[in-house]
């Protein structure tokens, strides 16, 4: 293949490389209205009186938005596809406020420095009521965090708002308690995944205004642009049709602009004012009043039989959805669609969960998106069970894992099309020396060397819900358009897609212009999440190509004067197998100008019906300081099934760079509060990302598997990546050191408490 | 307040204010290369130079650099290139927001260090921070740019 499987540059690489100004804020017209967000000090309490009087009078202050200026329709922010499965419980302002920060007022005004002075000019009189800090104290907490009536839901997410419920999730298939009464060994444990913030580098930001015909213009760095009209269409009670959402280049988003947190701001300014207007969130606000990834509670149970079979398995999940509820409900059935079917020797398995509402900032969409924390309790989980056993625990999974062809006891029969797991497994036990290295060893006096190990799946796109749609067309000049509503966010799908389109329709890469993201122009994507660009928008670019080049071929052999049986299709034209010839720009004079009146166009719409998973076998190596329960990575293999690696060198950076994300959730970071609800890790000097110097050495291997109903047999890669680090550092603390850290992130001040408790 | 100073060698007289800090001065006169992501000095994002040496442009007073010379990529475009080049071979720019910086950085040290360590390169480069690529990538494009022997 050409263009499938090769390193192939970015296309946008070298200009957002050298900086030239192609995001959002680059885009905004220099006299847009500035915003800022007056937000809620305390984190519950309700507004008894608002005056705005003194702060309209500052020269230069355009307008002033409070609760009573905006529409009463609840919606979410959530960018998801409709009918949305989170709770429409937001306003655009709310007299209630239910964490600190939450939107108070909007202050627009010619620059930044009059917004900021009128702000301190509004007078807000708070009746200040008991907040849900702890989560664990929100089921029947007698504060109820969301106490409005006109909440709703698109369908039943099991949401119980007078118990702080956002949402329940149920599954369970066969007596998980008859079978563990059948194990000879059971485990047991409880574990904490935090919350993690993004922390992508371009903050959120979008900037608005009218268009000629009088239609709202969203420029948005975003990571779902249909998603944000709808929402927009919503919550300003518009007709969709009357918004426009672009998407620039993205510096980053990683799950977190798949929630629309600052658009209907500026939107809602401009529609107000008639004027352009752009709202930038400062890396406190990114920090403090967006989403995170949802805290958790997972209490977990996994039994086996005496040669290491795993039975039965069972999850209690509590997680954190903050003050609204976006993705309550879905992070936290995925903490069960990307846990349960791993192991399948199971005979038994039960899943139970409450997402709840608390007093802090919302919970969101993050790369793992429930797997993730599922990952970290159940790895954790078996590789305890290993021990138990006695057992290897790379063993324990060879022992356990799906097979190709097996159906899962949760998955309604869909079978398993592709998995190298076993093969990921063997590698990555030999790239870190497993065998000679396990458990642990000295190093000197003081410090110990251990590994650890852990292995996870994702899904690859949304099975019955997530559709692509793609248009290619032949232009005039012989080249050819690829329009499409995949998002790229710096992940490279505007690539892998053109590579993709290459490939099939036999031409260079640089002959197709990709347009995408712009839902005036582009046909329908719900964006990029899920796992959902190369495997789902990728074999809607399949399709339409494929159609493509049998229109040319047709084309070409009549020009030619033969049957289209006789002809094919290479590189720059089509030729008779004899060795006549058309050139595509000839082809494309011939139909497009003057006489031909006919433009070669192709559509597909792709959605599939199942979702195969990629897999990851994660192994770490640490170093644990035995006097201060310092932790020092010093390697980490990954070996990744992506199915076919469409971009050998983009699949990789994406993997190492969610290693890397995974390693800084073991490590370092974490969201946290003061006792009165308020962010205390609002920058970079209170939450740590990693940096060079923090993450030791990462390995990516890849070990290819083909998946039937991919395009060019690919499946996901880009969450797949961020789940194994946590569970698999963990495990290599405990063999250094015999600590156990379930509450993330494991800081030195756990490790060395734990090694005195020992 | 009035400030002379010599951006990507041309002599700029520019207003500014007194609490203005130069990464915003910078991209209020169209240098947009520039990029903010942290206003505190902790990610790099806005490293320029001044008198050809990196700082961090967000905490920079604008006045501070009356009289002096101040490098963005754009005053650099064969040398960015050439190193952009390398870089997005190796897929590591990603987002490409951190790139600028960092490459000014990369940049600057290539002037600095000769025939750096490993251990030395991850050093000089430790205040970039990138949340996409996990720096593995860019250490394949720095060593392969500088000429250092992939381990």
């Amino acid at each position: 293949m050409k263009s499938v499987g090769q390193s192939i540059r970015k296309v946008d690489g070298l200009m957002i490389a050298t900086g030239k100004p192609v995001y959002t804020e680059d885009l905004a017209m220099s006299h847009a209205l500035v915003i800022k967000i007056m937000r809620s000090p305390h984190a519950f309490a309700k507004i008894t009186s608002i005056d705005i009087s003194r702060a309209e009078k500052v020269e230069g202050v355009e307008c002033i938005l409070t609760y009573k200026d905006v529409p009463k329709e609840r919606f979410t922010l959530a960018g998801q596809s409709y009918p949305e499965p989170s709770p429409y419980d937001r306003l655009i302002l709310d007299e209630i406020v239910r964490y600190v920060g939450d939107e108070v007022a909007i202050i627009a005004a010619v620059d930044e420095k009059t917004a900021l002075q009128a702000m301190k000019k509004i007078k807000v009189v708070y009746e200040v009521l008991e907040p849900v800090l702890d989560f664990e104290q929100a089921l029947g907490h007698t504060t109820v965090v969301h106490p409005e009536e006109d909440l709703s839901c698109n369908f039943d997410i099991g949401l119980q708002r007078e118990k702080n419920i956002a949402s329940s999730f149920k599954e369970e298939v066969g007596d998980v308690e008859e079978e563990f009464k059948r194990c000879s060994v059971v485990v047991e444990d409880i574990y904490y995944p935090q919350a993690q913030a993004h922390a992508m580098m371009e903050t959120y930001r979008a900037f608005t205004y009218l268009d000629h015909t009088g239609r709202l213009v969203v420029v948005t760095s975003t990571q779902v642009p249909f998603h944000i009209r709808r929402q927009l269409a919503r919550a300003l009670q518009l007709p969709a049709s009357k918004v426009r959402v672009v998407k620039p280049r993205i510096g980053g988003g990683f799950g977190g602009k798949q929630t629309g947190s600052l658009e209907v701001f500026a939107g809602i300014v401009t529609l107000k004012t008639g004027k352009p207007a752009l709202v930038i969130y400062d890396r406190k606000e990114s920090f403090s009043c967006t989403t995170s990834r949802h805290a958790m509670r997972l209490k977990v149970r996994v039994g086996a039989d005496q040669e290491g079979v795993i039975r039965a398995i069972d999850i209690q999940v509590l997680s954190d959805t903050g003050a609204y509820g976006e993705h309550a409900a879905t992070v936290l059935s995925c903490v069960s669609y990307y846990t349960l079917p791993l192991y399948n020797k199971t005979r038994a398995v039960r899943f139970t969960g409450d997402a709840v509402y608390t007093n802090k900032m919302p919970g969101g969409a993050f790369r793992g998106y429930g797997a993730t924390q599922g990952t970290f309790a159940l790895e954790s989980a078996v590789n305890k069970l290993a021990e138990q056993l006695k057992m290897d625990p790379t063993e324990v999974r060879l022992k356990n894992i799906s097979q190709v062809g097996e159906t899962f006891l949760t998955g309604q029969g869909v079978l398993l099309g592709s998995s190298s797991l076993e093969r990921c497994i063997r590698k990555g036990k030999e790239l870190i020396g497993w065998n000679d290295k396990f458990p642990c060893r000295e190093i000197g006096k003081n410090k110990v060397r251990a590994v650890g190990m852990a292995i996870t799946m994702q899904g690859s796109g949304i099975a019955n819900i997530g559709t692509a749609s793609v248009e290619l067309r032949l232009n005039d000049d012989g080249n050819f358009t690829l329009l499409t509503g995949a998002t790229d966010m710096g992940t490279g799908c505007d690539t892998i897609l053109t590579q993709m389109a290459a490939e099939i329709l036999e031409i260079p890469m640089d002959t197709i212009v990709l347009i995408a993201g712009d839902t005036d122009t582009s046909p329908y994507d719900p964006g990029s999440y899920a796992s959902s660009t190369t495997y789902v928008a990728g074999t809607a670019v399949v399709k339409a190509a494929t159609e493509l080049k049998q229109k040319i071929l047709e084309q070409g052999a009549k020009f030619l004067g033969v049957p289209s049986q006789n002809v094919e299709v290479n590189g720059s034209g089509v030729r008779t197998f004899r060795g006549e010839k058309i050139s595509l720009a000839k082809i494309a004079e011939l139909t497009v100008l003057g006489t031909g009146k006919l433009q070669l166009v192709s559509y597909a719409t792709h959605g599939s019906e199942v979702s195969p998973p990629p897999y990851i076998a994660g192994f770490a190596e640490v170093e644990v300081d035995k006097e201060t329960g310092k932790v020092e990575l010093i390697d980490y293999v990954a070996v990744v099934d992506c199915g076919t690696v469409i971009n050998p060198n983009l699949a990789r950076i994406q993997a190492e760079g969610g290693i890397v994300q995974g390693i800084g959730m073991a490590l370092y970071e974490e969201v946290n509060y003061n006792e009165l609800g308020k962010m205390a890790s609002n920058s970079f000097m209170q939450y740590k990302i990693p940096c060079r110097k923090d993450v030791g050495k990462v390995r990516i291997a890849f070990e290819e598997s083909f998946e039937p109903t991919g395009p060019f047999g690919a499946k996901s890669i880009g969450e797949v990546v961020a789940n194994t680090p946590p569970p698999a550092i963990a495990h290599a603390v405990y063999n250094a050191v015999g600590v156990r850290v379930n509450h993330l992130p494991i800081t030195p001040e756990k490790v060395f408490v734990g090694m005195q408790k020992l | 307040m009035q400030i002379t100073l010599t951006i990507n060698n041309k002599v700029h007289t520019w207003n500014v204010e007194k609490d203005e800090f130069l990464a915003d001065t910078l991209r209020a006169h169209g240098l947009l290369s520039v990029k903010k992501a942290c206003e505190s000095s902790c990610c790099g994002l806005c490293t320029v130079w001044v008198e050809y040496k990196p700082v961090l442009a967000c905490t920079i007073l604008s006045v501070r650099v009356h009289g002096k010379a101040v490098t963005t990529i754009e005053g650099v475009p064969t040398e960015a290139e050439e190193f952009a080049r390398v870089l997005t071979a190796e897929g590591a720019e990603q987002c490409g927001f951190c790139s600028p910086g960092f490459i000014m950085n990369v940049l600057a040290m290539k002037k600095e260090l000769i025939n750096p360590s490993e251990e030395e390169i991850i050093h000089y480069l430790t205040g970039n921070l990138c949340r996409c690529t996990g720096y593995m990538g860019q250490l394949r494009a720095v060593k392969t740019y500088l000429g250092v022997a992939q381990v």
